[in-house]
């Protein structure tokens, strides 16, 4: 599905991301790790398109095509979805009016008419269940005024409707207590399928408890340095990122 | 991908949407101010006696009246005698079925999509059209009639309903109320009026299309509406206009009188031409706009969406003579290329208890300048009064700019009065948060701009909220992306 080869990139002359390469097939969960500073959201960045970032070397394939040269809502429209580390506040503009018209633009990419009012009702309301997303947030202003928690959550619950390909969801778990950390990796769970991909960046071993991901790979300098099995979270959560810091200054990348 | 310097250059290369002439025989007065130029359109709608003193009073008072200077802008010189104050289509004035109506007239509304027709009736709008001057048609009027709702074109009134309009024809804006009033006053051309009777509440929205057509006209419309006691109407106005190169003046006046428990929804979507991108051409849209809450727990409520005109100056203002009255208004003014808005309200708190409310949403795009100058007076004998301001801007680019001028008068240590502003800017976040959802910058721009400004289209009828949302939406379209 995701295919990043010799990837390079800049924000603001300053290189950030130095040759990464990772495959990321259909049904795999991968948990990208590392400490701050890492590279790990400017990954997620640079996937998702966001200005700024200027890639420099190396290529990205989703799906065979060439993820970089696509606009951002392309890209979206193509199935990548991006929960937000901090997901924006827009005032005024209801939270399922902002998903009727995302879902309409998918729909319309993929030369599907928009669903009808009864027929989005009753898909909004089924995946708030799945996600257990509060229907009282549904009808608010997107994000605006929502805690940290209902944010993220609303990042699931938006994952859960557009229903993408591949899912990069970036510190998801942070600032995120113990029951909302439950939930949104149940969440999480329930939507994982052998058609779908996720990508899950995060600080901490934690949330790797209740999504388990098949892959771990440790992101350090731009690299990435260390990839492993689950186990390696655990190893990483045990030992701390320095043991890693050393191996990348020897130059030594595992697979 | 665009980035956004690139967007909010294409803002200015939006050509006007609604920009194109109809090609229908004009009766038009030669240009010039004069008091043969009033008693020529006096005579044309065969006014009476008193009317046409009215007139001249209003042409005395404009001789005597300086141009104001307190303004946030530039006004630009107005040459007043090359003005020409009356045009009205040739002839065919009557009409009983659209079948009637001049076929490019009707092409017209089809292009700029005013379901004129009977679907709109259908739809419970009674649509009178002011087409340069002379109001073609009336719909609905006979419905109206049944209930004793008056809505016709203000010549209509004069000669069918001259006691009312006597009694009320510049009781709430004078003929000497400012310089453009009085110019109105003395040339107004014709306009709509509207009268409630007691208790009745108007069935369907009343709605008025206004359109400048013929180049080198000033429009000088005229509305009177009255609500009288427990009575309640929601009247619409909106307007679009062809492109042209010459500034066009437009100057009109609106009253409002609410009688007690009488309450007026006036709502208004200005697209007027607004000039090109380098600011050549556009509408100077003066227009002075004012009701009264005359008897106890009236209550006028002016919504304004305001997108168009080179140049837009007004207050629309509420009197709240009666106690317990209420006044509010809402707005959103957009400004972009060079267009400059200066608007807002005057509230003035005569009763006891009255109560005002003021929303004002203020969007900048390209070289846009947009001023909030609102005024709340409260009187000494205003006990309890209350108003609510709350006034917003948002820029888009870094070439525009926003203004507030608040002003707050009170005489009553009983009265409160809040005052909140905040000035905000799209944030590229916000727009690429969108993306990837899978909304394209454009779009972005349209759902943001419509969220900041729900507040004030919510209370816009159904119908004309859909409206002017669009209207946002292609007003500021490339403005962002």
């Amino acid at each position: 599905m995701l295919i990043i080869k010799n990837l390079h990139a800049e924000v603001e002359g300053k290189q950030i991301l130095k040759g990464i390469d990772l495959t990321v097939n259909a049904g795999e969960v991968h948990a990208i790790m590392g400490p701050n500073g890492s590279g790990k959201s400017s990954l997620a960045a640079v996937l998702a398109g966001r200005d700024g970032y200027r890639v420099t070397e190396g290529e990205v394939l989703y799906e065979g095509k060439n993820l970089l040269e696509m606009a951002p809502e392309i890209r979206a429209r193509e199935g990548v979805f991006l929960a937000f580390q901090y997901p924006i506040e827009i005032p005024g503009v209801s939270n399922i009016n902002f998903l009727k018209t995302a879902l309409a633009e998918i729909r319309a990419y993929q030369d599907l008419p928009p669903l009808d009012a009864k027929e989005f009702l009753q898909l909004s309301r089924e995946k708030q269940r799945l996600v257990e997303f509060d229907a009282k947030l549904v009808n608010r202003s997107l994000n605006e005024g929502f805690s940290g928690g209902e944010k993220k959550r609303n990042e699931i619950f938006q994952l859960a409707m557009l229903e993408p390909k591949l899912s990069i969801l970036d510190e998801t778990d942070s600032g995120l207590d113990i029951d909302a950390l439950r939930i949104v990796s149940k969440g999480v769970n329930k939507l994982r399928s052998s058609r779908n991909a996720f990508m899950i960046i995060t600080h901490y071993q934690r949330l790797l408890e209740y999504i388990v991901p098949g892959f771990v790979h440790v992101l350090y300098d731009g690299r990435i340095v260390k990839s492993g099995t689950k186990e390696l979270a655990l190893e990483l959560e045990e030992k701390g990122y320095d043991w890693l810091k050393e191996a990348s200054r020897e130059n030594v990348t595992t697979v | 991908m665009a980035n956004d310097n690139e967007i909010i250059e294409n803002i200015a290369n939006k050509e006007y949407e609604f920009g194109f002439v109809t090609d229908i025989e004009m009766d038009v007065a030669p240009a010039g101010l004069s008091e043969d130029t009033i008693r020529y359109i006096s005579e044309k709608k065969k006014e009476p006696e008193w009317l046409l003193e009215w007139r001249l009073k209003g042409l005395q008072a404009f001789g005597r009246q300086k141009l104001p200077d307190w303004q946030n802008f530039d006004l630009p010189r107005i040459d007043f005698q090359k003005i020409s104050y009356y045009a009205a289509p040739k002839s065919k004035k009557k009409y009983d079925s659209l079948d009637q109506v001049d076929p490019e007239l009707l092409a017209t509304f089809e292009k700029l999509g005013i379901p004129l027709s009977e679907q709109k009736a259908l739809a419970g709008v009674a649509v009178d059209i002011v087409f340069d001057s002379v109001s073609v048609k009336t719909t609905y009027k006979e419905k109206l009639k049944e209930l004793g709702i008056i809505f016709c074109s203000f010549g209509e009134a004069v000669q069918e309903h001259p006691e009312l309009v006597k009694k009320y024809l510049g009781s709430v804006v004078p003929y000497s109320d400012n310089i453009f009033a009085a110019l109105n006053a003395a040339a107004f051309s014709d306009g709509s009026f509207v009268y409630i009777p007691k208790g009745v509440r108007c069935p369907m929205e009343l709605s008025t299309y206004f359109r400048i057509n013929t180049e080198n006209t000033g429009q000088f419309e005229r509305t009177l509406i009255i609500a009288d006691e427990g009575s309640y109407v929601s009247y619409l106005e909106g307007c679009t206009a062809p492109m042209r190169d010459e500034n066009q003046l437009h100057a009109a006046v609106v009253e409002l009188i609410a009688l007690g428990n009488a309450e007026i929804k006036y709502s208004t979507v200005q697209n007027w031409y607004p000039g090109d991108k380098d600011g050549k051409g556009g509408i100077y849209n003066f227009v002075t706009k004012r009701g009264i809450c005359k008897g106890a727990n009236a209550k006028i409520s002016w919504t304004q969406v305001e997108t168009g005109s080179a140049i837009t100056w007004k207050y629309p203002s509420v009197i709240l003579q009666g106690d317990h009255s209420t006044g509010e208004f809402y707005s959103v003014a957009v400004t972009r290329n060079r267009q400059i808005a200066d608007t807002g309200t005057k509230m003035h708190h005569i009763g006891r208890g009255t109560r005002s409310r003021i929303i004002s949403k203020g969007i900048s795009a390209g070289h846009g300048q947009n001023s909030y100058r609102g005024l709340v007076q409260i009187g000494p004998k205003a006990d309890e009064a209350r108003n609510f301001t709350q006034c917003d801007s948002l820029l888009i680019g870094d070439r525009c700019g926003a203004h507030t001028f608040p002003y707050i008068e009170s005489k009553n240590n009983t009265a409160t009065v809040e005052h909140e502003a905040t000035t905000s800017k799209i944030g590229e976040d916000q727009i690429f948060y969108l993306n990837q959802r899978g909304i394209d910058s454009e779009k972005a721009v349209a759902l943001i701009i419509n969220g900041y400004a729900r507040e004030v289209l919510n209370q816009l009828p159904m119908e004309f909220a859909v409206e002017a949302q669009k209207l946002l939406s292609i007003t500021l379209e490339g403005s962002v992306g």
